[in-house]
């Protein structure tokens, strides 16, 4: 469903990211030289082996990995802005706004209720208390949390019923651009239908998505085009090392713990 | 690459139209032959949580101290943006008018809280004697304000009237936040507000700090050598050594991809 003359939501050219490890005095190459384009509306999902960089790529498209080379071009409501050179400060307020990252872990906080932590984008977004209170309870609803749960401390709940919290409060707001870090991953089935329609609504009403998936099979509905990490990858060594490339993404990994 | 060179300049925000709160440029201060601060520059802005981490004698509590006007630079300009004021420089200014703005308009939680705090006056009395000084002359409403800090602070209101000599080291800390906000700062500083304490308490403790700053949108600048405690609780970080800042980033891109071999060798320190 691409309009041609609309310009894409995102626009990313030559982007390169190395991990420089200055104990080993060796540089780590995670990926070099991706280009592709995502558009509203549109779903890519990320594919390759493990180590192969798929969710190196999405932490540096939300910059909690600094890029060294490459551009992200990004319409913001604000104008355009290339991500990987954006201040802090400005990736902190798109962050906010109009960016999200969605994985498979709750930054849990203590003593902050399940349904508080739904409702806090919401009303950092403007919407009164109990609007945000109603909404964040029928999200949790919607993904299975049950209502004796509401009111309780996540920082307890098990790992599934902490995952359900999570994605609620990731897919509370509409958002413009959602990064997926395998947000179905260890979801029961009634949770994973919840997510991949509210997915599904959010793509229909336009915002743009670029995701890993460990099955794939989840979201088939929704995708339409797929981004192959390893062709697209072209490490600096590529031809003559293979092992030593495989080597490198086991690093890479390990760093990014 | 130098342990000493910072690899990222901070960049200017293109979308976000807010001024900062907080704006120190080339702060510099030397103690004899030892430079205590180089070249120091400060971003704040509002609502956010500033970290600063580094090694004990990286300059970091001395770069507090200068915020909070308690000691001056040999070089640098200081900013602090209030509501229909414009003081200039604060390192200009005179010593008592410094003490004004520092009192009405600056918090601060220390980690000594003898430093903070009049051991032998009441708790309340503590809180109510930073509201004398902002003009307050009511009892009543000093009562009432000193309450509500402490209650804010998760105080127990039944012991207000205990000395902090007979409290505990979590309670000295609630004390301390409690004279901190009573004011409603434009500022909040933390030189490590919870260093000392046992780890059940730090935690509560920590959870307050995070409490004020959810409900409140308070600006803070937290100090601390404890990772933990800055990743709990910091939007941006700025790691300093030897009086230099050697990285800032958003926190979590400072602890899952520093670029400094010295703020590596720190993460990788705490994992």
């Amino acid at each position: 469903m691409q309009i041609l003359d609309t310009p894409p939501l995102l626009r990313v050219t030559g982007l390169t990211k190395t991990f420089h490890m200055h104990h080993l005095d060796s540089v780590l190459h995670a990926f070099e030289g991706i280009d592709f384009a995502l558009t509203a509306g549109e779903f890519i999902l990320l594919r390759g082996a493990n180590g192969a960089g798929k969710s190196t790529l999405l932490r540096t498209l939300w910059r909690s990995y600094l890029p060294v080379g490459g551009h992200i071009w990004y319409q913001s409501r604000l104008g355009e802005i290339d991500l990987a050179r954006a201040a802090d400060i400005d990736i902190a307020l798109l962050r906010r706004e109009e960016i999200g990252f969605v994985t498979q872990f709750l930054n849990a906080r203590p003593r902050v209720a399940a349904e508080e932590i739904v409702a806090e984008p919401l009303r950092l977004a403007g919407r009164a208390g109990n609007e945000a209170l109603e909404e964040a309870r029928h999200w949790l609803n919607q993904f299975g949390v049950r209502p004796e749960l509401w009111r309780a401390y996540p920082s307890t709940f098990s790992g599934g019923e902490q995952q359900k919290v999570n994605l609620a409060r990731a897919l509370v707001l509409p958002q413009r651009l959602l990064l997926l870090d395998e947000p179905t991953a260890s979801l029961d089935a009634g949770a994973r239908q919840a997510l991949v329609r509210r997915l599904s609504d959010l793509k229909a009403a336009g915002v743009a998505m670029i995701g890993v998936f460990h099955y794939p099979g989840d979201v088939a509905e929704l995708i339409d085009r797929e981004i192959s990490l390893t062709t697209r990858t072209l490490p600096q060594n590529s031809g003559q090392d293979d092992t030593r490339d495989e080597f490198n993404d086991e690093r890479e990994r390990y760093v990014a713990v | 690459m130098s342990l000493e060179t910072n690899p990222r300049p901070l960049l200017p925000p293109q979308l976000v139209q807010t001024s900062p709160i907080v704006t120190m440029r080339d702060v510099g201060r030397r103690y004899g032959e030892v430079v205590a601060l180089r070249h120091v520059d400060v971003t704040v802005y509002p609502g956010e949580v500033l970290g600063i981490v580094g090694e004990s004698g990286s300059g970091k509590s001395t770069l507090l101290r200068m915020m909070n006007l308690e000691d001056a630079p040999d070089t640098g300009d200081y900013r602090l943006r209030l509501p229909g004021r414009d003081d200039g420089n604060l390192f200009a200014l005179e010593r008592y008018q410094q003490r004004m703005l520092r009192a009405r308009h600056i918090g601060i939680v220390y980690q000594n809280p003898h430093l903070g705090l009049l051991m032998k006056h009441s708790s309340s009395g503590n809180v109510a004697e930073r509201l004398l000084i902002a003009g307050e002359r009511s009892f009543d409403v000093l009562r009432s304000k000193a309450r509500e800090a402490l209650d804010a602070s998760e105080f127990p209101l039944s012991r207000m009237d205990h000395r902090p000599a007979d409290l505990s080291g979590g309670m000295q800390q609630r004390v301390q936040l409690a004279k901190a906000i009573a004011l409603e700062p434009a500022l909040l500083l933390l030189d490590e507000p919870t260093t000392g304490l046992d780890v059940s308490i730090q935690a509560l403790v920590l959870d307050t700090l995070k409490r004020l700053q959810r409900e409140r949108r308070i600006t803070m600048v937290l100090v601390s050598h404890d990772l933990g405690v800055i990743r709990t609780m910091a939007d941006r970080v700025m790691v300093m050594r030897r009086g230099s800042v050697v990285e800032q980033g958003l926190a979590d891109q400072v602890f899952q991809d520093p670029q400094h071999a010295y703020t590596q060798q720190l993460v990788h320190a705490k994992l």
